[in-house]
């Protein structure tokens, strides 16, 4: 049985690596994850057959296994199915956090085993193993889920404030220090104390928490893709303890290829990692921020239309707001009435542009905008100054010239999209409130700026409108 | 010998894996970093296997519980991370067939 399941483990790795690889080209990328989805559905079958069950066969815990998975699979398919789109990041995180769980939950299994009474004591380096893998766990799971909480923009984790006080970062490092430190004594001491091992848990638990809590939400993509990474180092520790050979290799890639794709993301922010985890917004800059001069000057989609149709060059820049408003489908449909009137229509996608990397290409790909038309900020940022029209759509902070000029801002360094260097500028927003990092634009005040109030998928069918009115 | 060997056998998956998940995020281009971060989330719901092998085993009501939350935890990592994954990867492919 053994070589069954390490044959099948063997397979799995390698669907799993080839349907990674495979997802990281977009025309093989829906193939790569059906070939790792096999990978999954293959280990876990023979996974009901693994020798350290059979040696001690307990006919319940089979009807719970299957009762476990039936219900995690079932909630988690049925949330899967159904969430918007737009409500891709918060899944993730749940998800994630859920898989973190997962190991943790191993881990607590392995360490309150009585190992005296029926199978050989585990090495002390094992029990470290298990303990380090429980505490990573655990952190990305409360962590994930307050990430959850913060996307999902529930109530309680709205205000990112309250959870700032002073001397935080001191109490975080007590809390974590005192975890890794009951984590060492249980695995030291072979300790199987439900007592111990459940305060060992809830200290790893409130760290998670404490550190996901005062961060603000722009920022979530790139602690979601740090608990990423976590998960996978964690499922790979807990592999080691349980010497399954498919858990320490995936975990491994996924560990090593969360941390830099986490890596890409805060570099994209032009902040480290660090800076993310460990400052606030509001802590950042120095001094008051520069004083915005000029006047909101409204203006009707119909005539923004008609400006855009009498442009020979358009660059649209999606935002988080055409994610809320679900307005891709609309702004595509204008994009092509453009086209049709020989139009250049072209989109720019900021790295960090929506909540997570690749959010608005993913939307623009549903709408069915082609590959070819969407560019890379590196790409497009030259040609702002060539455009007629600059379309923003819900995008605020990824085009907010503070970035460049105003060092007390504390977005200052961030790569912004050049979008003040277009000859007009005109931008779709539901009013007019700030954006996520809480600060004024001054790209709103600018002279050639119109500011087009309203929700970007009504104001899209009004533009619509306008252009076939020109007929 | 066959102790060093068992020793360092580890040492090399951990190497060359890292590695290897290293090698294939580095070529990624930006429109796939969501669907690759869901699909690399999903992969760590191969959790869920470890997660049976822990339940299996279990022998008292309390580590039966934990089992069980590992679970369907796992259960839960593996089938949301696959759905959400192909949910996104699905409209790369419908975008591909407007553009013929």
């Amino acid at each position: 049985m053994g070589y069954l399941i390490e044959t099948v483990y063997f397979l799995t790795a390698a669907l799993f690596i080839l349907g990674l690889k495979r997802m990281s080209h977009p025309t093989t990328a829906r193939s790569g994850i059906v070939w790792a989805g096999y990978g999954m559905v293959l280990a876990t079958l023979v996974s009901f057959v693994h020798p350290q069950i059979t040696a001690h066969i307990i006919p319940a815990n089979y009807v719970l296994m299957v009762i476990a998975i039936a219900i995690g699979g079932a909630i988690a398919w049925y949330g899967a199915k159904k969430v918007a789109m737009t409500a891709m990041p918060q899944m993730i995180a749940i998800y994630n956090g859920m898989g973190g769980g997962a190991a943790a939950a191993i881990a607590a299994v392995e360490l309150l085993k009585d190992h005296g009474s029926h199978a050989a004591a585990p090495a002390t380096s094992v029990l470290i193993m298990a303990v380090a893998g429980a505490l990573i766990g655990a952190v990305s799971f409360s962590g994930s889920v307050v990430a959850f909480g913060k996307l999902q923009e529930l109530k309680f984790f709205k205000d990112d404030a309250k959870f700032r006080f002073s001397g935080q970062q001191k109490v975080n490092m007590a809390i974590f220090a005192s975890a890794v430190l009951l984590g060492l004594v249980v695995a030291v001491s072979h300790s199987t104390s439900g007592g111990l091992i459940s305060v060992f848990f809830l200290l790893a638990l409130a760290f998670g928490a404490m550190m996901a809590l005062p961060i603000g939400g722009a920022d979530m993509p790139v602690v979601i893709s740090l608990f990423n990474a976590f998960t996978g180092l964690a499922v790979a520790l807990e592999g080691f303890v349980l010497g399954n050979s498919a858990m320490i290799i995936a975990g491994i890639i996924v560990g090593s290829s969360g941390t830099l794709l986490t890596l890409m993301m805060a570099k994209a922010m032009n902040r480290s990692v660090s800076n993310v985890l460990f400052s606030n917004w509001a802590a950042l800059g120095s001094g008051e921020a520069q004083e915005v001069t000029g006047s909101l000057k409204p203006m009707e989609p119909p005539d923004a239309a008609i400006q855009m149709a009498y442009a020979s060059k358009v660059i649209i820049v999606p935002g988080y707001g055409m994610a809320v408003a679900q307005a891709q489908h609309k702004i595509w449909e204008m994009c092509k009435l453009l086209m049709e009137r020989d139009v250049v229509v072209k989109f720019a996608i900021h790295p960090v542009a929506g909540r997570m990397p690749g959010h608005m290409n993913v939307l623009l790909a549903e709408a069915g905008v082609p590959y070819d038309l969407i560019f890379d900020m590196d790409e497009i940022n030259e040609e702002f100054s060539t455009a007629d029209v600059a379309l923003v759509i819900g995008a605020n902070d990824v085009v907010n010239p503070a970035a460049r000029t105003d060092k007390s801002s504390p977005i200052y360094g961030m790569p912004i999209l050049n979008v003040d260097h277009a000859k007009n500028v005109q931008v779709i927003k539901r009013g007019k409130g700030v954006g996520f990092a809480g600060i004024e634009n001054a790209l709103f005040f600018a002279d050639n700026t119109r500011m087009v109030y309203g929700d970007a998928q009504k104001v899209a069918a009004g533009m619509i409108q306008g252009i076939k009115d020109l007929g | 010998m066959e102790a060093v060997v068992a020793f360092f056998s580890p040492i090399y998956i951990l190497m060359l894996a890292g590695i290897l998940g290293y090698e294939i995020i580095g070529k990624v281009p930006v429109i796939l970093h969501t669907p690759l971060m869901s699909g690399t989330n999903f992969v760590h719901g191969i959790v869920l296997v470890g997660a049976m092998v822990a339940l299996g085993q279990a022998v008292t009501p309390l580590e039966q519980a934990i089992g069980f939350l590992g679970v369907l935890l796992g259960a839960g990592n593996a089938v949301g991370g696959y759905f959400v994954t192909e949910r996104m990867l699905e409209m790369f492919k419908s975008s591909k067939g407007q553009e013929k």
